[in-house]
């Protein structure tokens, strides 16, 4: 299975990229930031990859900054 | 009791607020933005829930610009100290609190130039008298949304559109309006809004906050302090983002749980709903203590144009006299003398005597307002 993880300045952030995607109806999970992505935030926003455009449409209509998007197999 | 000194903080607090704080110490706990756990996240919902809620209630479009602190006082200070410089004007009126009267007389000392538009007598501020103060290095106009001590409304519609006009920013004080009194930042052009929370908002105190709008230049924006946010952990410098610029260090996150309630609380009931039942008990006050020998009632007069404050005087007896009788015979609690605010005293004649100050709020009563009539009455009546 194929996951994104959004990067994001700070937990406020991420949280706020939580709710105005549940908002949109997307899946969306906050996880503690994968080591090995060097992150400003310990915590990041997980998606479905298949996702990736959706979210990102969601994030900037909502004027959510995020750093990197990443693809990642878990 | 009768709690008449919400205008100081109010009391009791809406239903939730107690359980919301409780909620948190006992079954969160964690420190929010601070780590990745599940504790954590969900801390930072919590905090996140009183910035949504905040911003509803304000009409602010971007939860991450709103900014907590302690109180009113710590967000003027931000906004004061953060943007004004050696050269800027700043313009302000003469029904403020010391919480914006003492940083703009130290600024002063800075090289900061202050104009105080004068006030009538009632407290109210006129328009014209606010434009005509302006000057091409005009930076700011700061007002007060409602006076502390006779509850006056305060035009800042009209103060945002000269502040667009003049290309200046307006930063409102609204200790006395959020939570019982309409405002919206977008259509009242307000670029900063300065609340608290333990007022009308329903939390407890040790929370308020700064809604910064999109006109307002972060980046010039200097904090109050700078430390730890949770973010940016590799730099030894602040993050330049909001909110966590002038967030530094763990906040007041069960206080926030208590205000996320409150503002929540108040969103359900509605804005409007509050402001009617108060209006009602103002003039139902306002109204009796004019009806009373020797009593002399400062302000409009009429509870469309005020907050639900009523500051008033017994000819003949000091307002710490009054406030003391009434609290130890009656039961009634109060506020008397300057209410922080030497300059509105001055405006509306009472300085520097002060006067006997009754805040209502929604849970408060006509029976209890018809209570505290017949205290008064019997104040003024013993002292003839």
């Amino acid at each position: 299975m194929s996951y994104g993880v959004v990067l994001v300045p700070s937990t406020s952030h991420a949280i706020r990229a939580e709710r105005v995607c549940h908002l949109a109806g997307l899946k969306v999970k906050l996880i503690p930031t994968p080591r090995q992505l060097s992150s400003n935030c310990g915590t990041a926003l997980r998606f479905d990859w298949e996702e990736r455009e959706t979210v990102e449409q969601v994030l900037r209509a909502n004027k959510v900054d995020y750093d990197e998007v990443h693809q990642l197999e878990w | 009791m009768i709690y008449f000194d919400n205008a100081a903080t109010s009391w009791p607090k809406p239903p939730g607020v107690t359980e919301a704080m409780v909620h948190f110490l006992e079954k969160v706990g964690a420190n929010p933005g601070r780590s990745g756990h599940r504790p954590s996240v969900e801390a930072g919902r919590i905090v996140y829930d009183a910035r949504e809620a905040v911003a509803e209630l304000f009409h602010a479009p971007d939860p991450l610009r709103i900014v907590f602190g302690a109180n009113a006082t710590e967000a003027l200070n931000l906004a004061l100290r953060g943007l004004l410089r050696p050269g800027d004007h700043v313009v302000t009126s003469s029904m403020e609190h010391n919480s914006v009267m003492r940083p703009l007389r130290a600024l002063e000392e800075q090289g900061v130039s202050l104009t105080v538009v004068p006030c009538s007598p009632q407290g109210f501020l006129s328009p014209p008298d606010l434009e005509g103060a302006l000057r091409p290095e005009t930076k700011l106009i700061v007002l007060n949304h409602a006076s502390n001590v006779v509850g006056s409304l305060l035009p800042v519609r009209e103060a945002g559109q000269i502040a667009r006009r003049h290309g200046c920013l307006l930063l409102v004080d609204a200790a006395q309006t959020a939570g019982d009194y309409p405002i919206d930042v977008q259509t009242e052009y307000i670029d900063l809004l300065a609340f608290t929370g333990h007022k009308a908002l329903g939390g407890p105190m040790g929370t308020g906050g700064l809604v910064i709008g999109e006109r307002v230049p972060v980046d010039e924006l200097e904090p109050l302090k700078r430390g730890g946010t949770g973010s940016r952990s590799e730099h030894e410098e602040q993050p330049d983002f909001l909110p966590d610029k002038c967030e530094a260090g763990t906040p007041n996150a069960v206080g926030l749980a208590g205000l996320a309630a409150g503002a929540r609380w108040v969103l359900e009931t509605g804005v409007e709903h509050i402001r009617a039942h108060e209006v009602r008990l103002t003039q139902q006050l306002i109204d009796g203590l004019r009806e009373i020998p020797g009593v002399t009632v400062y302000g409009g007069l009429d509870a469309t144009r005020q907050t639900a404050v009523v500051s008033f005087n017994v000819a003949g007896l000091e307002p710490s006299e009054v406030g003391l009788r009434l609290d130890e015979e009656y039961d009634i609690m109060c506020r008397v003398g300057l209410h922080c605010a030497p300059a509105a005293h001055r405006t509306i004649g009472t300085f520097p005597t002060g006067t006997v100050r009754f805040g209502l709020s929604y849970f408060n009563t006509p029976e209890e307002v018809e209570t505290a009539l017949e205290a008064v009455r019997a104040i003024a009546r013993a002292n003839k």
